[in-house]
């Protein structure tokens, strides 16, 4: 599956919700679903500091050119938001992740969270995966 | 509860905001951030309409008539201004862009000229980062101390040492009449008296309080008193420094720029008098004057329907938040304005905030920029409800419902 394929799954995943309430109580599943990440790198050098509240995120650079994100919040909501981030970016090639186009969370209506002003630190996270993308690609 | 005049009263206030007719992600707007802005009356917004409809031109210089007619008008929120301070002197009310801004300007213009190596400088832990950087940037500048007034747990001053913090070392006193984060109303009588003892200096960040009572500067005796417009019905942009007039005769200028000066030549400057010494450059005009329609508007309210009114939302919404199993409310002074600071065991303000503004609840969530204050109570935020004159207890009701619904999705 490439970085599309993986944004149109979660796309017509959304589309069956009718409300808000529905959206968002399966975001805070996924909140609560994602794999903690391990306290080794929940150091401050990995947290992506927003004004609300904090995301860590540890990218590490697989043998085949692919980079395995974690990530974490202290959150629920930006969680769930960071474990979208993840399914899609997670696995995939450094080249792909540096030049992602990454529009379903415009598509799935929940594009005020990647706006610099909610200061979620999503926005900032975003950033870091591709520029993780862009350091790796450069060294493979 | 309300009675039918007091609700009459309360549906024609609202009448004037028309901004709180609407529905925000398919909910009625339940307007709770007040004390990061309050809306504006129709007559604050028309005053801006007014003046660039009819009378749009540069103060102070020109002799045409719209020139005169703008002077005019600006002048007049000035006079307006002090009457509300309670100055007879119009001389001592210096427009800046913020409270901000003013208290900046006492900081460069009088803290550079008067503190020194070895100077104490004193805050509170209840600062707005706005009444805390500005004076540990002086502080760095001279060689000056920063002292602290510590709080006790429900978020008032502890004064029981504040003879040692303010002492014979202390130049300037600089703290909030109202706590932005609690609601506080702090007792500020005890700290001017005992700054004067020492001869000290005392600068009110007044931001929080002007909306919710009557200010008197001259029975307060501080030597400054900062406020913004926007958070008393007026526009952005627009803030107050009150300054005695021999205190701010003494201050030298720290803008250079037009309108400051009385005469420049290249040899040397003479500068204007106060206030004109201290407002460089062509000012917010409009906004100045829409700010004379905010005083207008903030001063034709029954004095004693806000008090009473305010009280009961502030009251009402205490209550009914404390029955939610596991909120824990920040800031219980005996004296408070309609302002609550509150989180949820186990979950996170933005988590809150973000579940209550899809049911229309717009609250405020985050450190309020008093990082001190929240790492004094060991927490990330909270989330903070502040409430105007123009709210309902029904909107408190939906407040309370739409957060029931929050904690209820995500425990």
């Amino acid at each position: 599956m490439t970085i599309e394929d993986r944004q149109q799954e979660i796309i017509s995943e959304f589309a069956m919700f009718d409300d808000w309430m529905q959206k968002y109580e399966y975001i805070i599943e996924l909140g609560k679903d994602l794999p903690l990440i391990s306290e080794e790198n929940k150091k401050d050098d990995l947290l992506i500091r927003g004004c609300q509240s904090k995301v860590w995120l540890h990218a590490e650079n697989k043998s085949d050119g692919t980079i395995h994100f974690t990530g974490d919040s202290d959150a629920i909501i930006t969680k769930g938001m960071v474990s979208l981030m993840i399914r899609v970016m997670d696995g995939m090639p450094a080249k792909a992740i540096a030049e992602a186009d990454l529009h379903f969370i415009n598509d799935i209506g929940l594009t005020s969270h990647l706006s610099p002003t909610r200061s979620n630190g999503l926005a900032s996270m975003v950033k870091q995966m591709k520029i993780y993308g862009a350091i790796y690609a450069e060294h493979a | 509860m309300e009675t039918a005049e007091e609700k009459d009263q309360l549906t024609l206030i609202r009448d004037e905001f028309p901004i709180l007719h609407q529905d925000v992600n398919g909910y009625p707007l339940v307007y709770l951030d007040n004390a990061a802005t309050s809306q504006k009356p129709l007559s604050v917004v028309e005053s801006i309409t007014d003046y660039y409809l009819n009378y749009n031109a540069n103060i102070h210089r020109g002799v045409h008539y719209l020139a005169t007619k703008a002077t005019e008008a600006f002048e007049s929120t000035r006079k307006k201004v002090a009457q509300f301070l309670h100055t007879p002197d119009h001389r001592e009310i210096i427009f800046t862009s913020g409270t901000t801004d003013s208290i900046n300007l006492v900081a460069q213009a009088w803290g550079r000229m008067n503190v020194h190596s070895g100077d104490e400088i004193v805050v509170s832990t209840l600062e707005h980062h706005s009444n805390i950087v500005p004076w540990q940037m002086l502080a760095e500048e001279k060689g000056a101390t920063l002292r602290v007034i510590p709080i006790t747990p429900e978020g008032e001053w502890d004064l029981s040492t504040i003879n040692d913090i303010i002492n014979s070392k202390t130049k300037i006193v600089a703290v909030n009449h109202v706590s932005n984060a609690l609601g506080t109303v702090n007792p500020i009588e005890t700290i001017i008296l005992r700054a004067k003892y020492v001869g000290a200096k005392v600068l009110i960040d007044g931001a929080q309080s002007v909306v919710h009572f009557d200010v008197n500067v001259k029975d307060l005796g501080c030597d400054f008193y900062a406020f913004s417009a926007h958070k008393i019905y007026g526009p952005t942009g627009v803030g107050i420094l009150y300054g005695k007039a021999d205190v701010l005769d003494a201050m030298a200028p720290y803008r250079g720029g037009g309108e400051m000066i009385h005469v420049v030549s290249f040899k040397g400057t003479t500068y204007n008098e106060i206030p004109y010494k201290f407002e460089a450059g062509t000012p917010n005009i409009e906004g100045i004057i829409a700010f004379g329609a905010a005083i207008d508007f903030a001063t034709s309210l029954d004095k004693e329907f806000v008090k009473h009114h305010e009280e009961e939302l502030l009251n009402y919404a205490t209550q009914k938040l404390k029955a939610i199993p596991g909120v824990k409310i920040y800031g219980e002074a005996r004296k408070k304005v309609s302002v609550i600071s509150f989180l949820v065991d186990g979950i996170h303000p933005f988590d809150l905030g973000t579940l209550l503004d899809n049911q229309g609840i717009a609250v405020r969530t985050g450190h309020h920029c008093t990082q001190p204050l929240m790492e004094h109570y060991g927490i990330p935020g909270t989330v903070r409800a502040s409430f105007a004159v123009y709210n309902t207890l029904e909107e408190v009701d939906m407040f309370i419902a739409a957060l029931e619904k929050a904690i209820f999705m995500l425990k």
